[in-house]
């Protein structure tokens, strides 16, 4: 980012005479507006709409289909509607912190896109200190939760906010642990630093690189997703219970902030294990020049199509889980954290340490990665496996035009 | 997942630490399994009304008791739907010319919005005049809409001649 700067003031000459301050200030706003129109608008928008065909399908169902080709347009609809309706305020509530809550929410999500990386070179700020950054940035959206929690004055709300509270602070602790693992391998805590110590092969990347980061990354995700309070740990959201949370009282558009922080959410959850864990934007050299040979050397394409269709794959897993999954309740939810994660990551982290020192000593036990991949491609086999039982036992027939 | 400590009451959820861990990964593979199986098979919606195959009315068994239909060639005006109706929803006026002799139906009604459709009303009539049809679809704006009217009011109507011939095809027909 400092470096397009530094090229766009060289290129136009006027820039020169304005301080650099505002000139950067500028340019950072005007791309983290591209970033928000372009990218984090569109992904939340389109993702609630895969989301709501994928689950259609998972329970036997259609989806949006009506609104454009295939219900595609269903998301502009219904922002659109939340844009016409009443931005409505109980007349009990703590008006400032109330307005001002969906905002706190969306900045705190908005604000990890700084460190997201998208392709090599291809990263608004490589911070040196970036998954330092997220952890603490996103701890934001805990304030925000709890702001609107308390101030609707709504009993639902506020148990949401206490509730949301109490699990974004749980899993920051086994989310944080997990990642030491891959900090301690890499020795960075920049994105692009991570991904470079990685490589192209699914047995380069670090989910794979010892038993101890395997776990890590079931650690990492699992935990992710109860920050992103997603299934099955939407408690603080609960439908059945909580009417619908922390946003029970909001509507309109600041309803709409809520949610597109949620489904954003989605994308960084997804970005980051994929940068932690999945290798990042590596590609194999050979593919990068025959391929894309005709691009600019600079601009990775292959490697930010390979992240995005990473990160996409994973955002589907997400979906996938949440309508598999029932949502625990809230005390099963803390033993999982509490009982689970948080002694397993303390163990990966000892055990990670204890793997370097004795990698240095054996190389023999850089084989153990081949091993760990044959493992992981077991699940993805097994559950094919399972598919094609039920298909059997059922004696259903496979579908897979998702056109209806 | 589901396998933690407080579940203990129920049982099959017990087990050693290891052991529950070892549930919730089975068990959470088996369920997504279960869910992906899913979305690769056809849906089952039927999405009526406008993208189904076939009309649905076209799909109706032949002896679907759907909305009531009076063929006023035939009636006779005799009230035996009428009377046989439950719940009065057909509603008959016959008046008689004194100087002609003849009668005269001056309004034939039928409130859809009451009828149950239990086929009273079809099995006395003689000539067979009033018989249900495969239309389900009587959505309208008001219910005043669902009263159908087969005598436009202000008119009158001679009912046939009641035929003995007509009596057993009628029978035969049944509802
Ligand atoms: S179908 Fe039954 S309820 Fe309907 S008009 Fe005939 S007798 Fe009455
Ligand atoms: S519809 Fe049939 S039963 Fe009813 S009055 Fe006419 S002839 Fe009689």
């Amino acid at each position: 980012m400092e470096r397009l700067a530094d090229y766009i003031v060289y290129n136009l000459p006027f820039l020169q005479q304005i301080p650099r301050v505002i000139v950067d200030l500028i340019i950072m706003l005007f791309f983290a507006t591209c970033m928000l129109l372009f990218w984090v608008a569109l992904f939340a928008g389109i993702t609630s709409w895969v989301e709501r065909r994928v689950a259609g399908r998972i329970q036997s169902r259609i989806g949006p289909n009506r609104v454009g080709p295939q219900g595609f347009l269903q998301w502009i609809a219904d922002g659109l509607k939340c844009f016409l309706k009443e931005d409505f305020v109980p007349a009990a509530a703590d008006k400032k912190l109330f307005l001002l809550a969906p905002y706190i929410v969306f900045a705190g999500m908005f604000a990890v896109f700084v460190v997201v990386p998208f392709g090599d070179g291809l990263i608004i700020s490589n911070l040196n200190i970036g998954i330092f950054y997220v952890l603490a940035i996103s701890s934001l959206v805990v304030v925000g939760i709890l702001m609107s929690g308390w101030s609707s004055n709504n009993k639902w709300s506020l148990l949401g906010g206490m509730r949301s509270a109490a699990q974004i602070v749980s899993y920051e602790i086994p989310v944080s642990l997990a990642i030491l693992p891959v900090i301690l391998l890499t020795g960075s805590l920049g994105m692009q630093d991570i991904i470079r110590a990685q490589g192209p092969y699914p047995w380069q990347w670090f989910a794979f690189h010892n038993p101890f980061t395997f776990i890590a990354f079931f650690i990492f995700f699992i935990g992710a997703l109860a920050e992103g309070n997603r299934t099955p740990f939407d408690i603080p959201e609960a439908e059945s219970e909580l009417v619908a949370g922390y946003n029970t009282e909001y509507s309109g558009m600041r309803f709409v902030f809520f949610f597109f922080a949620e489904w954003a959410n989605l994308y960084i959850i997804a970005a980051l294990t994929v940068t932690l864990f999945l290798g990042g934007w590596n590609t194999p050299a050979h593919l990068y020049t025959n391929l894309f040979g005709l691009l600019h050397r600079s601009v990775d394409v292959a490697g930010t199509f390979v992240f995005i269709l990473k990160s996409l794959f994973l955002v589907f897993v997400i979906i996938w889980i949440r309508w598999t999954l029932p949502r625990l309740r809230v005390d099963q939810m803390m033993d999982v954290c509490w009982k689970y994660f948080v002694p397993f990551s303390f163990a990966n982290i000892v055990g990670t340490i204890i793997w370097m020192v004795l990698a240095d000593a054996a190389p023999v036990l850089g084989y153990v990665r081949y091993i760990l991949f044959v493992v992981g491609l077991m699940v993805p086999l097994a559950i094919a496996m399972k598919i094609t039982r039920n298909f059997r036992l059922a004696k259903s027939e496979i579908h897979l035009n998702p056109f209806i | 997942m589901a396998t933690t400590a407080s579940t203990d009451a129920v049982p099959g959820f017990r087990g050693t630490y290891f052991g529950r861990i070892k549930n919730a990964i089975i068990s959470i593979m088996e369920g997504m399994s279960v869910t992906l199986g899913y979305l690769l098979q056809r849906p089952i919606t039927i999405q009526y009304p406008d993208r189904t195959p076939k009309p649905v009315k076209d799909t109706l068994p032949e002896r679907y008791r759907g909305i009531l239909e009076l063929d006023m060639k035939t009636c006779t005006a005799c009230l035996a739907c009428e009377r046989a109706c439950p719940i009065g929803c057909i509603k008959i006026e016959v008046v008689k010319d004194k100087e002609t002799k003849k009668r005269y139906i001056t309004r034939f009604d039928i409130d859809i919005a009451k009828c149950m459709y239990c086929g009273l009303c079809v099995d006395p009539c003689p000539g067979g005049a009033i018989r249900h049809t495969n239309e389900f679809e009587g959505s309208t704006s008001d219910v005043q809409y669902l009263v159908r009217r087969f005598v436009p009011p202000g008119e009158r109507i001679e009912p046939a001649k009641p035929k003995k011939k007509e009596k057993e095809e009628a029978g035969a027909e049944g509802s």
